[in-house]
């Protein structure tokens, strides 16, 4: 199996108790995470996205169609301490997610919970906290520790379940610039490193830029799916969705419409500079024939 | 103001008080909370005094530190001093109007005094040297025989630990939303208490909307890294006996014994 997670026509509606009246908040999802893959979604507020993290290990379960991890139908009760497992969450705000009063019972509670054996656990917290790099603060407080430390511990709170798949609903969105780099470097890193699959949620387009793939949710719908290079040159397209555009690729959006004519497809600034370095080179060689 | 609150506050130690086994030292408090009770003489709180003395010295702990702890509480033992030193009924030594004290009247209100300040400096202590933790997994194991008339142990460990972790961050959320309160012109340090009362309310709001919030959050969380009660739960930290829980035990048993025997030669007052 390569999809650690296929989503399947996926529908759900919120039910108001009072009126019987029902929003659509997901209408028709479908898409696979691969294996080893770094999936990023974006959309406006609203457009579903936390929902679609929350079907992903089973949290909430589908109004009509059909979600499986790792071969698991999120819809089988049976089965749902086994697909939990598999997905470790880390939301927005790292304070509501710590249940302990030290760091490393924190990340002892998931396995604490599955019943793993002690030396096992031992074994899990220890490896988690090396991974994200917060080996040095195991006997801290949390609520002493940066924005981004306590989102590195919450990120080793999830890996201590070994999981399959990361899912990450926004967790830079409450941190500082540097705190955010420390998260997305961690991040990067598991992918890369430890072939973790990630399903990284966010408003930050240059985050999303560092994905392999991207999803533009609307309305509950996939607006556009993609690589990044496919994606970000559609600037008219992401704007009407509410986005911003990477501002390397709307430099070159701009530039083009003066018709320079330049590969839309730098999304950084060493790509952009690079190609406008090409454009520039190019332009003083023809100037230079007669 | 909120600064001064030692609650659930820990120093991390190695001392022989920090290397007692939480279960004995809530066995050891609980024995202490009854003798402070049991006493009933000025000789027995001497020697209350001495066995608290000899344990802060073996702790670690700065005795400036545990004594601050009585400054939050200070208006109420005052106040209980006052009260029973004046309504005491029995032999009068002075008299004012409508006000009279009476020799019964004195010693009820030292002894009221003296139960407080020994019941908060012996909790302190208690907090001060062992990790929320330990202490609520104490408390889980201690409780957990009673699991068989039903009581939540789990449950009461689960929601005390959850308290202690968010006490420092609803401590800093009360602050800013007062700061925030206060910029906008909002006084609650001044005006009588009916005006100050009312001032709480714009904190207390928010305070409680945000409390809210972060529970739904932190429910979710633990959902989602398989929280599933107490059931077939394993735990990094196992408790464990070991042999300075038995020097505990007979330290206690002889102050209980030193206790009792006070008591008992020297009677009542
Ligand atoms: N518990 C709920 N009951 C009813 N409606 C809800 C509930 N939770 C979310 N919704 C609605 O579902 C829609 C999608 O919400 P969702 O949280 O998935 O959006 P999102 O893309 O994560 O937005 P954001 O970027 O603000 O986090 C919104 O219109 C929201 O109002
Ligand atoms: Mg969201």
């Amino acid at each position: 199996m390569d999809n650690i997670a296929e989503v399947r026509n996926l529908v759900f509606e919120y039910k108001d108790e009072e009126t019987g009246a029902s929003a659509r908040v997901l209408d028709g999802v479908s898409l696979d995470v691969r294996r080893g893959e770094f999936l990023a979604v974006l959309g406006r507020n609203g457009s579903g996205k936390s929902t679609l993290a929350k079907h992903l290990n089973a949290i909430l379960t589908p109004t009509s169609g059909k979600v499986t991890v790792d071969g698991f139908d999120t819809s089988d009760d049976s089965k749902l301490f086994d697909i939990r497992r598999r997905v470790g969450m880390v939301f927005q705000n790292p304070d509501n997610q710590m249940v302990a009063t030290i760091v490393e019972e924190d990340v002892a509670f998931a396995p604490e919970n599955l019943g793993v054996p002690r030396e096992e656990i031992r074994r899990r917290v220890d490896e988690a906290l090396e991974i994200v790099g917060m080996s040095a603060f195991k006997r801290h407080a949390p609520h002493m520790l940066s924005g981004g430390q306590k989102q590195r511990v919450a990120i080793a709170g999830a890996l201590a379940m070994r999981p399959e798949l990361l899912v990450m609903d926004e967790p830079t969105a409450m941190l500082d610039p540097s705190g955010r780099a420390e998260v997305i470097e961690t991040v990067k890193k598991l992918n890369r490193e430890n072939g973790m699959s990630v399903v990284l949620i966010t408003h930050y387009m240059d985050e999303a830029v560092r994905a392999d793939r991207v999803i533009v949710l609307d309305r509950g719908r996939i607006a556009l799916e993609g690589t990044p290079k496919e994606v970000f040159p559609q600037v008219e397209k992401l704007t009407a969705l509410g986005l911003d555009v990477p501002q390397a690729a709307y430099l070159i959006y701009m530039l083009n419409k003066h018709g320079l004519g330049l590969d839309a497809s730098a999304l950084n600034d060493e790509e952009c500079a690079a190609e406008l370095l090409r454009a520039l080179e190019s332009r003083r060689k023809g100037a230079g024939e007669p | 103001m909120l600064k001064d609150i030692t609650l659930g506050q820990y120093f991390p130690g190695d001392s022989f008080i920090h290397r007692l086994d939480p279960r004995t030292k809530i066995l050891i408090i609980i024995a202490y909370v009854v003798m402070v009770f049991l006493i009933q003489n000025f000789i027995g709180y001497l020697a209350l005094a001495l066995f608290l003395a000899l344990c802060v010295a073996v702790s670690g702990i700065s005795p400036k530190y545990l004594i601050r702890g009585l400054k939050p509480i200070l208006v109420f033992i005052v106040f209980t001093g006052i009260f029973n030193l004046f309504l005491t009924p029995g032999e009068e030594i002075w008299r004012w109007g409508f006000l009279k004290i009476t020799v019964e009247g004195v010693r009820f209100a030292a002894f009221m005094v003296l139960r407080l300040i020994f019941l908060i400096l012996g909790t302190s202590l208690l907090t001060l040297t062992t990790s929320p933790i330990a202490l609520t997994d104490g408390m889980e194991r201690l409780l957990s025989p009673f699991k068989k008339v039903h009581l939540p142990s789990h449950e009461i460990a689960m929601m005390m630990t959850i308290a202690l972790r968010f006490i420092p961050t609803l401590l800093d959320e009360t602050d800013k939303i007062m700061k925030a309160q206060s910029a906008r012109g909002a006084s609650i340090d001044s005006g009588g208490i009916f005006s100050r009362a009312k001032a709480m309310v714009p904190i207390l709001i928010p305070l409680f909307i945000s409390a809210f919030r972060r529970a739904d959050e932190l429910a979710t969380a633990m959902e989602c890294r398989c929280y599933r009660g107490g059931e077939g739960r394993t735990r990094l930290y196992e408790l464990k006996f070991g042999a300075v829980d038995v020097l505990g035990w007979i330290y206690m048993a002889v102050l209980l014994a030193a206790v009792i025997a006070i008591n008992m030669i020297f009677g009542k007052f």
